[in-house]
């Protein structure tokens, strides 16, 4: 249950937008003199995003953030000085000059897992890192951030549905700032809304205006709850935009200028800056307060990091192998005694009482469809909205009320979270594209005209006329006349192989013979 | 985290275990001694696996351990990568090893370089049924080892007796890297060995001589060592005295008893049943040239798989594969230098 943002609560989120921000250019002009090595990926106008969703989970909580989640770091307490000497590729930084940008963590103390460039890969590795925290005991909640470009990975697909299926305490953040490089997000996932998605694995989605700090947070704490209660995992769509190019190298000219300007006027920090002032939860004082701690913080951090060495070279050779330098070992919360012989043990056989919402939804869907008649129906025109939660939308104006949270009720008969400050009742979704350039996709026509139907041959009435059957028997006959002796496809087929041709020494006469029949087991 | 640990049950000496059972008595006792330890994979539960490899564990440990999943082999990996992220270690299964191909990404890419990179050790295994000889055609008989044995951070095992199997794949669960244990389902249920009584641990890294000689080391693995000790009978009537040697492990390999074997016979031949471009006879010649060429007597030799994928007709399978007689016929000419 969402309580209304404590005073320190909305400092700290300013904060972390900010120091993010600074961060950040502070990295541009070290890039621009040739100090950092290789790209820069700019979180420039999402700092909403990573600072607003990693403020919602606690410290025993697991992330996992992507290249544009350096806020999600500093949240979570990493000091920026690791930021700098990861961009730099300094021997100081987390992964001793190894791998660069956001691409580290920690295991032990601040529970983050280090992504990997291989988009989407962190989705299955944080339903695993969940369900591990489940099986220990430890009532963890595991979060990750996608794009929207990284949303058609199988990876994420492969992830999410198994998530869902384990029911993982697992929320994903898809970040859709409007392009992935330089595709916009209509020319890869042609559906209205990402979260639509969530729809087909069965699980709970929420749309949320990524520029709004107050409305991420509320939304995200609101997905930790539910997955913390055993209601997981959760999808959150968080609408934003990318302000730079992809990288440092990328000019972005391929975004049409009034998008920038649009996306400029609705600037994170300014919206928020102005929201703090309007409800009177700082004063300039406290803003320049603020903005100096970040400004000294960044000045050590920065010299630090400039001042640090490169690795050693042959440092290149070490550490392939845990060699016993880590300690590997799991806190168990719970007792042992249900996670071994003999309480862990289980009657494995299944039951119908196992499937009476199986049983009973198919009968049901079959009855009303058709009257029972038959089984095939036509699909149905519209993709059909999440049943049970109704899809919360995006505020009008977040400049005017960045605070309103927007997130889906919840399926269990329970209060949704009461908005923070000051609610105002949701209203339309602002267009960010025309509403004109979705176009509903149109069903596929049923494939018509014949195939070779699998199993039938050339002697099936209804194939044979086919033109698939005079290609088909073309290629019997190119076959049939590779064989020497009366080409007949009847004959051509050796009786049993098998008999004829078992391998020959091997394993056989090594040691006994095992059991009579190999089988190939299934497949 | 010892206070986790059962104490191992002093499990009797049994003769006439196969493979499948010696696997299953490896997960069976791991899961016993150590809560950490869970399996993963695709109808590892109430059917206990393609080949029946985890039959009973689900009934013994429960879901929470015996973790069915859908059939995604990138999720598979990916999630019990995550989950050795809380120390956890577990041993998820490739129902057949082919469909590793599937989670390339995850084990190359995630698994085997957190160590290196960024100091997360992935203690995880991947195990699954491999290898040809039984007609499964050319997607339920590969032998993708090599993949894996060129990916710094992994560990490489592929054994060839049940004795072995056991030992190594406990050894496997305990090791704190990520370990590809390959099954050679040829050998699932055709050799029965006796199995040491106690706590059964075999060393990762430590290829085991099988047969003593003194003209010419045959090297090889997995089911292959077995068609090498056959041809190694046929030559020994022919006056030619081989060494066998299983390496057990591909990756680290163990070079020494590589090199000690070469300087004692001075005639290498290796042998398996991977193909011949890629395959681990290539990385052996090289460290054999780096480590005892003056030894040689003769050029190193092989006997391999040919190029091609793994054919389906039994003809072509026979023909693609290595058997006793191609490898008896290699050694004869090698024995003439
Ligand atoms: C699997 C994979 N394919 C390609 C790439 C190269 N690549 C890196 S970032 C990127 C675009 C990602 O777009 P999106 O997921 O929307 O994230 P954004 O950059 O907008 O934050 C691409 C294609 C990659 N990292 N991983």
């Amino acid at each position: 249950m969402s309580q209304p943002l404590t005073r320190e609560q909305h400092l700290n989120l300013y904060y972390y937008m900010q120091l993010n921000r600074q961060l950040e250019e502070r990295m541009v002009r070290l890039f621009r003199q040739n100090k950092i090595v290789g790209g820069l990926y700019s979180s420039l106008g999402q700092e909403a995003v990573s600072v607003g969703t990693a403020s919602a989970v606690e410290k025993r909580d697991w992330i996992a953030p992507m290249i544009r989640n350096i806020g999600a770091l500093l949240v979570k307490g990493v000091p920026p000085r690791d930021i700098f000497t990861q961009h730099m590729a300094k021997y100081t930084s987390p992964t001793k000059g190894k791998d660069g940008t956001s691409h580290f963590g920690d295991l032990k103390d601040l529970h983050i897992v280090s992504p990997i460039s291989m988009l989407g890969d962190l989705i299955p590795v944080m339903t695993g890192v969940a369900m591990a925290g489940r099986y220990l005991g430890q009532n963890i909640v595991a979060l990750t951030w996608i794009g929207d470009g990284g949303s058609s990975t199988g990876a994420f697909h492969e992830g999410l549905g198994l998530a869902a299926a384990q029911k993982a305490p697992f929320v994903l953040i898809v970040e859709n700032n409007q392009w992935a490089y330089s595709t916009p997000v209509s020319r890869q996932v042609p559906v209205k809304n990402l979260a639509d998605r969530a729809v087909a694995y069965g699980i709970q989605s929420s749309i949320v205006d990524g520029n709004d700090v107050v409305a991420v947070f509320n939304n995200t704490k609101y997905a930790v709850e539910e997955c913390r209660a055993g209601r997981g995992p959760r999808l959150i769509e968080v609408k934003t935009m990318r302000m730079r190019g992809h990288a440092q190298h990328d000019p972005a000219e391929y975004v049409p200028k009034e998008m920038f300007d649009f996306w400029k006027s609705r600037d994170p920090i300014v919206l928020y800056e102005k929201f703090l002032t309007d409800n009177k939860i700082w004063d300039a004082k406290t803003k320049s307060e603020l903005d100096a701690k970040i400004e000294k913080l960044l000045d050590v951090d920065q010299q630090f990091a400039e001042d640090s060495p490169m690795p050693p070279p042959e440092f290149a050779a070490e550490g392939v192998y845990c060699d016993g330098c880590h300690d590997i070992s799991a806190e168990f919360k719970r007792p042992m005694s249900e996670v071994t012989p003999p309480g862990s043990g289980i009657d494995i056989t299944y039951k119908l009482s196992d499937f009476p919402a199986g049983m009973g939804d198919a009968a049901s869907v079959l009855k009303s469809a058709n009257g029972g008649h038959s089984q095939h129906q036509k699909p149905q025109q519209k993709p059909q909205q999440h049943a049970d939660a109704p899809r919360p939308v995006l505020h009008a104006n977040p400049a005017r009320q960045p605070n309103t949270v927007q997130q889906a009720k919840p399926a269990q008969p329970q209060p949704a979270p009461r908005p923070a400050v000051a609610p105002v009742p949701p209203k339309p979704v602002p267009p960010i594209y025309p509403e004109d350039e979705f176009v509903e996709p149109e069903r596929a026509a049923e494939p018509e005209g014949p195939r070779v139907p699998f199993g039938r041959g050339p002697k099936d009435k209804a194939f044979r006329d086919t033109a698939e059957a005079k290609v088909y028997s073309r290629v019997q006959k190119g076959r049939n006349s590779a064989v020497p002796a009366n080409g007949n496809s009847k004959n051509f087929t050796p009786k049993s192989p098998a008999k004829n041709f078992s391998k020959s020494g091997g394993a056989k006469s090594f040691g006994k013979q095992g059991g009579k029949s190999q089988g190939k087991g299934g497949r | 985290m010892a206070s986790h640990f059962a104490t191992p049950t002093a499990a009797p000496a049994q003769t006439g275990v196969t493979m499948v059972e010696a696997i299953r008595q490896a997960m069976m006792e791991e899961m016993q001694r150590d809560p950490a330890v869970v399996a993963i994979g695709e109808d590892i539960g109430a059917y206990g696996g393609a080949f029946k490899v985890t039959d009973g564990l689900l009934a013994k440990f429960g879901r929470e351990r015996v973790i069915e999943t859908p059939i995604a082999e990138t999720a598979i990996i990916g999630a019990a990568c995550g989950m050795s992220f809380l120390g956890l270690r577990p041993v998820a299964e490739m129902q057949f090893i082919d469909f590793i191909a599937c989670c390339f990404n995850q084990i190359t890419n995630f698994v085997a370089k957190s160590h290196y990179l960024w100091g997360a050790p992935v203690p995880i295994v991947v195990r699954g049924p491999s290898g040809g000889g039984v007609h499964g055609g050319p997607f339920h008989s590969a032998n993708p080892e090599m993949y894996f044995v060129h990916t710094p951070g992994l560990k490489v095992i592929y054994p060839s007796t049940p004795a072995d199997a056991k030992g190594l794949l406990k050894s496997a669960i305990r090791d704190n890297n990520p370990v590809l244990f390959f099954e050679h389902k040829y050998l699932y249920r055709r050799i029965k060995e006796e199995m040491p009584a106690g706590d059964h641990l075999v060393p990762i890294g430590k290829a085991a001589i099988r047969r003593e000689g003194r003209d010419l080391t045959i090297l090889s693995y997995a089911a292959m060592v077995h068609t090498s000790m056959e041809a190694a009978e046929q030559l020994a009537k022919e006056g030619i005295d081989v060494e066998v040697i299983d390496l057990r492990t591909l990756l680290p390999l163990d070079r020494d008893a590589i090199i000690t074997s070469v300087k004692k016979t001075n005639k290498l031949l290796v042998v398996h049943e991977d193909t011949k471009t890629g395959g681990i006879a290539g990385e052996i010649a090289a460290i054999v040239c780096e480590g005892a060429f003056e030894d040689l007597d003769g050029p190193i030799a092989r006997v391999t798989a040919i190029d091609t994928p793994v054919p389906y007709s039994p003809t072509l399978e026979e023909y693609f594969m290595p058997n006793t007689e191609k490898v008896v016929a290699a050694a004869r000419e090698l024995a003439k230098y």
